[in-house]
């Protein structure tokens, strides 16, 4: 096991180099350049700052000083647009917030979705079946970018209740609607996997057994279906942990939250090369580490899966 | 009770309702001039579209954030409610005979917010800043275009920053020498490359000295919070020389991207003022009475033909640019597109520019069909009809409104003129790049001045300017502008300049644009006439409802 872990995040080293390279000459193909302006600076004046930020090097040289500075001083640069920070201030102060909702809306997804799930899968075709799915649906067919406007309606211009946006330092008064808008679709999703995967699991042989032995459905549901029906919604967790993290960027421009991924849209249109860089590589490893983490819950929920 | 108690408790109320009443005579401030009750939450809460460039003064280069910078940092000069020039720093200035020494006298009660006292010095620190290639400044060709004694050899690293034509004569006199004379000089230092900055911090913290807990600046505000993405804060500096004066205690400005959701939370009382989303003026209007305003900007919104070898053969002749421009219905698109109040624009330059009259522009006074018709006669001449039709590719930056204004343009060429104009939208920098090679047939194009004065507009039409993309190029109009530098009265030059444009048409003007904002009726003071847009927190104070 910890050989099958070390072995996996030695291979995430090249896998994330080969990630930067890729990006970096992505970014330089893409016409323009970070300081391509209305008016153009006057050729002295533009060669002057290409070469403080050093962007007058070959490639190979801009690519080789990216890598050294970060492996030997842990710097990512400065950004070329936001002149006042650095890449290493933008993701410390931009991350801790993505995460703090993101979490938040990837927990409540998954406790709510769960909890419907599993409810509507014992209920099978009851009432509680039909509200259930009739949620999940309705959940999932309203994205963060239509639940963000119909949630600022309601609760900030209609019932003047929470705040239409800011953080404030994450009071919980301004993580609701940010947390709600991300979370809505991901919830419907999980609900309807962990539904469906319940009734089959539910229908299989080996809970025919249990019950035809005479258990009590509780029994049946905790100890020998829980962990079956969660497969399926564990690898769906994954890469929804990344998303709520990464593709948080709608709630970060809707609701002003400051978070990580505003900076990334904007870092590739106003050609800000560091801070896509910076955060490209942060996304890039916690994609790997998250597809870690999913590889070795696989392990803990289903015994057949042996490292 | 005892007795005792009761009188301690009538003490304590009796102290209370005294304390009370001192509170409320204390809060029920009035305006010193106009008499208002003043609100107690003297709190300005505006939008901005996206995180500013930088807080110091020498590197800032977009609008938002020289708003910001105006409040932390003081220049020489302000502007007032019309624009007009006030004392800053400078309580008043002499030019020498040959208008190229300027003398600056500043007053002697301005401090930093640290306490030390504002000098020449600073200035004099801060200009070379600017100018020194190693400060990497994207604004170090202002320093060019201030035309400073060997500015351009500063600039180009040719010459040591000491060699700058600025030097403090005294702790309080700043002598500035120009290359040449410039009328509008004083209008300059108002901008925000021009204000001082303080050696000592920057010194001491290097490229951290913009941060909230390391800066000093000398305005009337300090910058408070700094949250990229979200918020930025700056609240009254004391230490500022007219601090009594300031009423406005807290100036705040939410980052907003969207501007539909700030509208919202505007009507949901978050903000004092925000954008007018295209088109929605009318119906705010109505809805609203005084709170939706629009007002002129000194910024303009054209179309430029690429004059270049790489353009099409049909634009080097003046009478298609002719037709082109005529056919379009300008009062269409300011009225039933824009709708924000937004004036139709028949000359490059926006009326409303300091000392600048408008040429006599035969097509104002035309009515439209008369307008199409010339139009028609014109493209015929020039060798265009049904047989063959003049076709050709239209850019513009993605943007709901740039769209919107494109597909309006091309259908009336098609409709009135049969031109097939094809509409292509790039991504910002993609367009800039693309415009700036000369790969396109006709751009969309826009300025705001930088200063108000017709140059900085007829300046980007010069043969030589880097604004220039559509390559115009004629001999008068650069020697115009040429003369224009030295001359007294500049006015009858720029009519001139204008006209050569109105005549050659190498771009379409459409409308100039115009300030349209959602101002709360509590919010007072604002510079909705000051048409450069330079507004001051320490102007604005709010009423009681």
């Amino acid at each position: 096991m910890l050989i099958y872990v070390i072995r996996r995040l030695l291979v995430a080293i090249p896998t994330i180099a080969l990630l930067v390279v890729a990006s970096f000459l992505m970014m330089h193909l893409a016409p323009g350049g970070p300081f391509t302006s209305e008016r153009p600076l006057p050729p002295e004046v533009l060669a002057n700052i290409e070469a403080q930020y050093g962007l007058d090097q070959p490639l190979w040289k801009q690519l080789w000083d990216y890598f050294y500075n970060i492996v030997v001083h842990f710097d990512f640069g400065p950004s070329f647009v936001q002149k006042d920070r650095t890449v290493n201030d933008i993701i410390a102060q931009g991350f801790p917030i993505s995460l703090t909702y993101g979490s938040l809306a990837f927990l409540a997804a998954t406790i709510i979705g769960v909890v419907l799930g599993i409810a509507a899968a014992i209920r099978h075709n009851s009432w509680v079946d039909y509200f259930a799915v009739s949620i999940g649906i309705a959940a999932q067919a309203l994205p963060n970018f239509i639940m963000g406007p119909i949630l600022i309606l309601t609760f900030t211009l209609w019932l003047g209740v929470l705040p239409g946006g800011g953080w404030n330092g994450g009071q919980w008064e301004y993580l609701v609607l940010p947390v709600i808008a991300l979370s809505t679709s991901y919830m419907g999703s999980i609900a309807r996997i962990t539904r469906s995967s319940m009734l089959e699991v539910m229908n299989s042989n080996f809970i025919r057994t249990a019950r035809a032995k005479g258990l009590p459905a509780r029994a049946i549901i905790w100890r020998h279906a829980m962990k079956p029906t969660l497969l399926p919604v564990i690898s769906y967790l994954g890469p929804v942990f990344v998303y709520v993290l990464t593709g948080s960027v709608f709630v970060d421009l809707y609701f002003s939250t400051g978070g990580l991924g505003q900076s990334f849209v904007s870092s590739a249109l106003t050609r800000d090369y560091a801070v896509l860089l910076g955060v490209t590589i942060l996304y890039g490893t916690l994609t790997v580490l998250v597809n870690l983490a999913t590889d070795l819950a696989y392990a803990w929920f289903d015994p057949k899966i042996r490292y | 009770m005892n007795r005792i108690t009761r009188l301690t408790l009538s003490a304590l109320l009796s102290s209370t309702v005294l304390t009370a009443a001192a509170v409320a005579t204390a809060t029920a401030a009035t305006h010193p001039e106009t008499g208002e009750e003043l609100a107690q939450d003297q709190t300005f809460t505006y939008r901005l579209l996206d995180n500013i460039s930088s807080v110091d003064p020498q590197i800032v280069e977009d609008a938002d954030g020289s708003d910001v910078v105006r409040d932390l940092f003081e220049g020489l000069l302000n502007q007032d409610a019309d624009g007009e020039l006030v004392p800053g720093v400078a309580t008043d200035w002499d030019v020498s005979d040959d208008k190229m020494t300027y003398t600056f006298h500043l007053r002697d009660n301005a401090k930093w917010s640290n306490g030390d006292p504002v000098t020449a010095g600073d200035f004099v620190y801060a200009w070379r800043r600017a100018a020194d290639p190693a400060t990497a400044s994207p604004y170090q060709w202002f320093i060019s275009l201030m035309s400073l004694e060997n500015g351009d050899e500063v600039v180009a690293g040719d010459m040591a920053t000491d060699q700058l034509g600025v030097e403090a004569i005294d702790d309080h006199t700043l002598e500035v020498r120009l290359n040449t004379p410039l009328p509008y000089f004083p209008q300059m230092v108002v901008h925000s490359t021009t204000f001082p900055s303080p050696q000592k911090v920057i010194e001491e913290f290097g490229a951290e000295w913009t941060k909230p807990e390391n800066i000093v600046g000398n305005g009337a505000y300090v910058l408070t919070q700094m949250n990229p993405g979200e918020s930025i804060v700056r609240e009254k500096n004391d230490q500022y020389w007219d601090a009594e004066n300031v009423i406005l205690e807290k100036s705040v400005a939410l980052i907003i991207n969207d501007e539909n959701v700030a509208l919202t939370r505007y009507q949901a009382g978050e903000l004092d003022m925000t954008d007018i989303p295209a088109g929605q003026f009318p119906r705010l209007r109505d809805e609203y009475g005084e709170e939706a305003h629009s007002f002129p900007k000194l910024c303009n919104y054209y179309y430029t033909f690429n004059l270049s070898d790489s353009g099409p053969e049909a634009f080097k002749d003046p009478k298609v640019r002719q037709a082109l421009s005529l056919a379009v219905d300008r009062d269409i698109i300011v009225n039933n597109v824009m709708a924000g109040g937004q004036p139709p624009a028949y000359t490059f330059t926006p009326e409303a520019t300091a000392g600048f009259t408008p040429p006599e522009v035969e097509m104002a006074s035309m009515t439209q069909a008369e307008r199409d018709e010339k139009a028609r006669t014109l493209l015929e001449e020039a060798g265009y009809g049904p047989d063959n039709p003049l076709s050709f590719e239209m850019v513009y930056n993605t943007s709901e409104a740039h769209e919107k204004v494109a597909v309006v343009l091309s259908q009336m060429w098609k409709q009135k003129l049969g031109v097939q104009a094809e509409l292509a939208n790039m991504e910002w920098k993609v367009f800039l790049d693309e415009r700036g090679n000369q790969n396109f047939d006709m751009a969309r194009g826009a300025w705001c001045g930088d200063y108000n004065e017709a140059s900085t507009f007829l300046d980007l039409l010069q043969s030589e300017s880097g604004y220039n993309d559509g390559k115009y190029n004629n001999p008068e109009y650069d020697q115009l502008l040429e003369d224009a530098l030295t001359a007294d009265d500049t006015t009858p030059l720029y009519t001139r300049a204008e006209e050569i444009l109105t005549t050659e048409k190498p771009v379409i003007p459409i409308y100039h644009y115009a300030g349209v904002y959602m101002i709360d009726e509590d919010l007072k003071n604002f510079p909705v006439n000051n048409i450069q847009f330079n507004w001051y927190s320490k102007d604005l104070y709010k009423t009681a409802e």
